[in-house]
């Protein structure tokens, strides 16, 4: 490896294609006037799918670049696969919706594209800085696209919304990188992981700098009780918006949110579980409750996200590498599961307008019945009902939980995914035994077909072959917990600090 | 082969028609039907001629249970007893089973009757066959529930659906006491076969057993138990009141089931378990007891009731107690003797009311009737030889209906008895055999003589019934005549009728005994016939209208006996209400108020809550939603500072 700033780029790749793909579509798009929007969406996801790709081909090793602020491991690769993939198939589904809804713009999958290379550096951030950095690089696109039917007030309230929020949690997460970097003198992950690693009670300034770190990164998750915004931004959004909310940004939060937790501050475990706990029970409590009397299915579909978050939370709060595995498995689960329903959400349309309201669903399954079996399929994935694959997202976090001595908050989360299953089995009911609505439009557009159907056979057929996945995910997860203790060993990216200032 | 294919035919009847009779057709049901049960009565017969007097044997089918020490098998128990009891069972039911045909002929679901009808008929014959106590309780059961089907056979009537459910759940009373007597005497004698129970009672005969801090004779506490399960079949006071309101099931029924057959499986039981019985002298007190007081509390009620099958059901309780009082003294030979002439006489008696309710219309209240005995001379006739064998016509010396032999003997028996209560089952049966006289000859007289009662539309409908229901009426009346005669030498001491198949202790020499009575206690119940029926010619056809007059006189008594003692009132007080009430409470206190309340309903309404609640916090402001936030982040670094300090 050589020093200075002759920068190893390689690890990069992905990000660097994302980047310039993003560049040039904005040049094509502001070129191309009418049809523009197709073809920069199809060139976006056709970019997606090749950084998805680069990022396969990339060595498994650790690697570290620009100058140790910038990660490649088999952890960061697992995570950007499920962005990279999410965010293509939020892409996918989003054309026909902004066509229709005549919102159609070219600026909309630039956006998302410099979004998810945001986002695709945030679970690659190795300091306090690249995570900020990579944030707000996420979210500011973000923002713009919550309010990017700006004609309708709900869709510009949700985008101000968000922002107004937003800032205010980036504000904390700022707040807690500085109290960190003050109590220990680096912004290096590495290095704050070295200087914590050692027994006894954490300085006040760290404690208190964590909270507010895990609080920036919790916002982005929407859990509880920095939630809020989910359930306003979700149904204020244009639908594809909210797809690509519920899917990306939330793999890449989780993803950044467990490696800080394990690598600066893996050793005091201990410590933050406190917090990790109490969220993920309030999450899985307002998750399973709150959406219970929703008539909307996208505000629905909001507090569901905030309660699979919660479950999530529930192996990483066990702490353990078995718990990590746990959290990837079911977030890749979770990003199939959600987008899949959103995409059976856009294909709600009746007379030409998009509806919302869980009510139209009725009897469903008379007019469409493949389209009835695959919302069926995922909300008896999301009620977590075996044998599909939503009910072993739910098994590996609670196993990982009682493994680590926490039984009663499996026990817990098992109970509320009781509650829970009360609305998405009401939804089942009323697909598939209320009296019949009037029927849906046909969709003209067969790429929402592709995805639900793809998507409900992923979740359907998991139980054959889970062996990818969790294979993957367990070789992420190790990549992740090892290499933080043997990095202590290498004294690499202390002289490399030094270098570069 | 004789005795398998004899139980096995009513079975196969009941299969074919039970499952098949709406494809076969009403026809077809009744030929396979009554085919089966010919071959039934025939096997039955051929049994009597063969068997009758000989040692027990055993037909073995297979081993049904075998697990640890209880070993039950399926196989049949061939002695005299049941021999006698298969032809009892087999030839009536075989005459009922053609009776029906003629009987039911207005009626829509001929098939389920039949094979009702069947059904009980196999259960009963297996019941009387049983090797072993479990394949009793197999038949016992097995004829209570063709009892509860046949007598809510009519199941749109809410009082045929009261009654059948309240025959059923009186006779669980029983069942539960008859279910702890099969449960002692497998704890007792480790076995439930009849082989080794027998074998071993007389050796257990001074054995004691402790229960509830008492200590018993062991013998004492099963038989009671056997008993008290027989009184619930058996319809005994305390556990009678299913009897009469039985009598809401076709009229056939009441003839098989709760004359002839059914009911008489309690006697059956005590005398099966002779061997037994005798070494618990205390059981026999009750037995005897129970008996004589059943028999003179269903005479009296007898008297009062207007219903004509009433009647013959409050008759036939009365004279179930003759037979379980010849048990008690040790007379069960008598008490089988009785219940074989029973089973001809009251089956006749129950076909002819049956054919008299036929002919006037399904009316049964015989205030109503009356002045028909020239329009159905035959049913009259027959109503007739039911009757005299009921009271026990006869000469003394020369000889007389079936009745007058077995009553005789019964009665002969308890005077002679050196048993507990003798001589107040002697008095009982006496003066019960009075009654029983007067309220026959009521039956006979309002039902066929005097003016006619019945509106005018009726009384031109009145019709002898076809031949199809005649002709065993006819048949059951020469049994009625010549079944005392022929069947005597039951209660000859040295006569081979039994074959050892009813046990007598080497105490008890009542059999010897009572053909050496004084001369009154023989002309006894001859006078108390001739007296019971003269008052009754004098009440209802020499002076009618005294009978009103004096009910008028004595109406506290008229009532109390008109009201069947209160029995049903007091049952009602002191079980159904509580136990209603008991439900009741559970119910709405327990289920409803606890288990729904806090279980089901209350999870539902507290999630509706909490789930409004917590949808009422989306307010939509945003500086809520900051304030929520940042009151998060000061929980937890307050929460993070007082655990770490």
């Amino acid at each position: 490896m050589t020093d200075g700033l002759a920068l190893n780029l390689t690890p990069l790749l992905p990000e660097i294609v994302l980047f310039l793909a993003a560049l040039a579509l904005l040049v094509v798009g502001a070129f191309k006037d009418k049809e523009g929007a197709r073809i920069v969406t199809v060139l976006a996801v056709i970019s997606l799918i090749l950084a998805a790709l680069l990022t396969l081909a990339l060595s498994r090793t650790t690697v570290l670049a620009m100058g140790g602020h910038f990660v490649e491991d088999g952890f960061a690769a697992f995570f950007k696969m499920l962005i990279f993939l999410g965010a293509a198939g939020s892409l996918i589904v989003a054309n026909g919706y902004m066509r229709d809804a005549g919102i159609e713009r070219f600026e909309y999958p630039v956006l998302a594209l410099f979004s998810t290379l945001g986002m695709s550096m945030m679970v690659s951030a190795n300091s306090l800085l690249a995570l900020y950095m990579a944030l707000e690089l996420t979210s500011l696109p973000l923002y713009v696209m919550a309010a990017f039917n700006r004609d309708t007030v709900r869709s510009s309230e949700a985008g101000l919304k968000y922002f107004i929020l937003g800032a205010l949690a980036s504000g904390m997460l700022l707040y807690g990188c500085s109290l960190v970097y003050g109590f220990n003198g680096s912004l290096m992950f590495g290095e704050l992981g070295r200087a914590l690693s050692v027994d006894g009670r954490l300085p006040v300034g760290t404690v208190v700098g964590i909270v507010f770190i895990l609080a920036g990164l919790a916002f982005k998750l929407g859990a509880v009780p920095f939630h809020m915004w989910t359930p306003d931004v979700y149904e204020g959004s244009p639908t594809p918006v909210s797809t690509f909310f519920a899917s990306a940004p939330k793999i890449a939060a989780m993803g950044l949110l467990i490696r800080v937790l394990m690598q600066p501050f893996g050793h005091h475990v201990v410590e933050w579980q406190q917090v990790v706990i109490l969220i993920s029970v309030l999450s899985m409590l307002l998750g399973a409750f709150a959406a219970i009397g929703q008539t909307n299915i996208k505000r629905l579909m909001a507090y569901s996200s905030i309660g699979h978050i919660g479950y999530a939370f529930v192996g990483l709060s066990a702490g353990t590498e078995k718990g990590v595995v746990a959290v990837l498995v079911y977030m890749a689960i979770y990003v199939v599961m959600t987008v899949g329903t959103f995409a059976c959400i856009l294909k709600m349309r009746r007379d030409g307008r998009y509806i919302e309201t869980i009510a139209d669903l009725a009897g469903l399954s008379a007019s469409r019945p493949m389209m009835a079996a695959c919302f069926a399929i995922f909300m008896f994935s999301l009620a977590g009902i075996p044998p599909l694959a939503g009910f072993f997202g739910k098994l590996y976090v609670f196993m990982a939980a009682v493994d680590a001595g926490y039984l009663w908050l499996a026990l817990f989360g098992a109970l509320t995914s009781v509650v829970g299953a009360y609305y998405y089995l009401r939804i089942v009911k009323i697909i598939y035994f209320d009296d019949p609505a009037a029927a849906f439009d046909n969709t003209p557009h067969p790429a929402l077909n592709a995805v639900s159907v793809i998507a409900a056979a992923l979740i359907l057929f998991f139980i054959v072959v889970p062996g990818p996945v969790t294979r993957a995910a367990g070789s992420a997860a190790a990549s992740l917990v090892t290499p933080a203790s043997g990095a202590a060993n290498v004294p690499a990216p202390a002289s490399r600090v030094t270098a570069l200032r | 082969m004789l005795h398998t294919i004899l139980v096995l035919c009513p079975a196969l009847g009941a299969l074919i028609v039970g499952l098949f009779g709406r494809y076969l057709g009403d026809r077809a049901s009744q030929i396979i039907t009554c085919g089966l049960m010919a071959i039934t009565a025939l096997c039955a017969w051929i049994g009597v001629f063969t068997y009758m007097g000989e040692p027990a044997f055993k037909v073995h089918w297979f081993t049904w249970i075998s697990v640890g020490g209880l070993e039950a098998d399926w196989s049949l128990r061939i002695d005299s007893l049941s021999t006698i009891m298969m032809l009892v069972v087999g030839f009536i039911s075989f005459l009922i089973h053609v009776y029906s045909v003629g009987y039911m002929s207005h009626d829509p679901s001929k098939p389920r009757f039949m094979a009702y009808l069947s059904l009980f008929t196999f259960a009963m014959l297996m019941l009387v066959t049983s090797d072993n106590i479990i394949q009793l309780f197999f038949g016992w059961e097995g004829v209570g529930v063709a009892s509860y089907l046949l007598i809510g056979f009519w199941y749109t009537r809410p009082s045929a659906c009261a009654a059948a459910m309240k025959a059923f759940i009186v006779n669980r009373v029983g069942d539960f006491a008859l279910m702890l007597g099969i449960g002692a005497l497998f704890l007792v004698f480790d076995s439930v076969s009849y082989d080794v129970i027998f074998n071993k009672a007389a050796s257990l005969a001074d054995t004691q057993i402790v229960l509830f801090g008492g200590t018993f004779q062991t013998l004492n506490i099963i038989t009671l138990l056997l008993f008290i399960g027989a009184m619930g079949k058996s319809a005994q006071i305390g556990l009678h009141t299913w009897l009469p309101d039985a009598m809401e099931g076709p009229t056939p029924v009441s003839a098989l089931i709760h004359a002839a057959t059914m009911v008489t499986a309690g006697v059956f039981l005590v005398a099966r378990f002779s061997p037994v019985f005798e070494f618990a002298p205390s059981t026999l007190a009750f037995v005897t007891f129970i008996g004589a007081t059943t028999c003179i509390f269903a005479a009296t009620v007898g008297m009062t009731q207007f219903d004509i099958k009433r009647v013959i059901a409050y008759s036939t309780c009365s004279q179930l107690g003759y037979m379980f009082f010849a048990c008690g003294v040790g007379a069960y030979q008598a008490g089988v003797f009785h219940l074989m002439t029973h089973a001809f006489f009251k089956a006749l008696l129950f076909l002819g009311a049956g054919s008299v309710i036929h002919a006037m219309s399904d009316e049964q209240d015989m205030r109503k009737m009356g002045g028909i005995w020239k329009k159905i001379p035959l049913t009259y006739a027959m109503m007739w030889i039911g009757t005299l064998a009921l009271i026990g016509f006869g000469i003394p010396g020369i000889g007389g209906f079936a009745g007058f032999y077995s009553k005789d003997a019964i009665l002969e028996a308890a005077y002679a008895s050196n048993g507990s209560f003798h001589l107040y089952a002697f008095w009982m049966g006496v003066l019960a055999a009075v009654l029983t006289a007067f309220y026959s000859g009521r039956l006979i007289f309002l039902s066929f003589h005097g003016e006619p009662r019945a509106d005018h539309h009726t009384m031109e409908h009145v019709h002898e019934s076809p031949p199809i229901m005649t002709v065993p009426l006819m048949v059951l009346g020469v049994g009625a005549v010549i079944a005392g005669f022929v069947a005597f030498g039951m209660v000859e001491p040295e006569g081979n009728w039994w074959g050892g198949a009813i046990f007598t202790g080497p105490e008890n020499h009542v059999l010897h005994a009572m053909h050496e009575v004084p001369l009154w206690v023989s002309l006894a119940p001859f006078f108390a016939m001739a007296f019971g029926l003269g008052l009754s010619w004098v009440f209802y056809i020499a002076m009618p209208g005294t009978a009103p007059k004096i009910a008028a006189a004595v109406r506290p008594l008229d009532n109390f006996l008109r009201n069947k003692w209160y029995f049903d009132e007091l049952y009602d007080r002191i079980f159904v209400r509580p136990a209603l009430a008991l439900g009741r409470g559970l119910w709405h206190g327990g289920d409803q108020g606890i288990i729904d309340r806090f279980g089901p309903d209350g999870v539902a309404g507290t999630t509706w809550g909490t789930a409004l609640r917590i949808a009422r916090l989306q307010t939509g402001y945003v500086y809520h939603y900051a304030f929520v936030m940042l009151i998060g982040v000061a929980v937890f670094v307050s929460w993070y500072l007082f655990l770490q300090r």
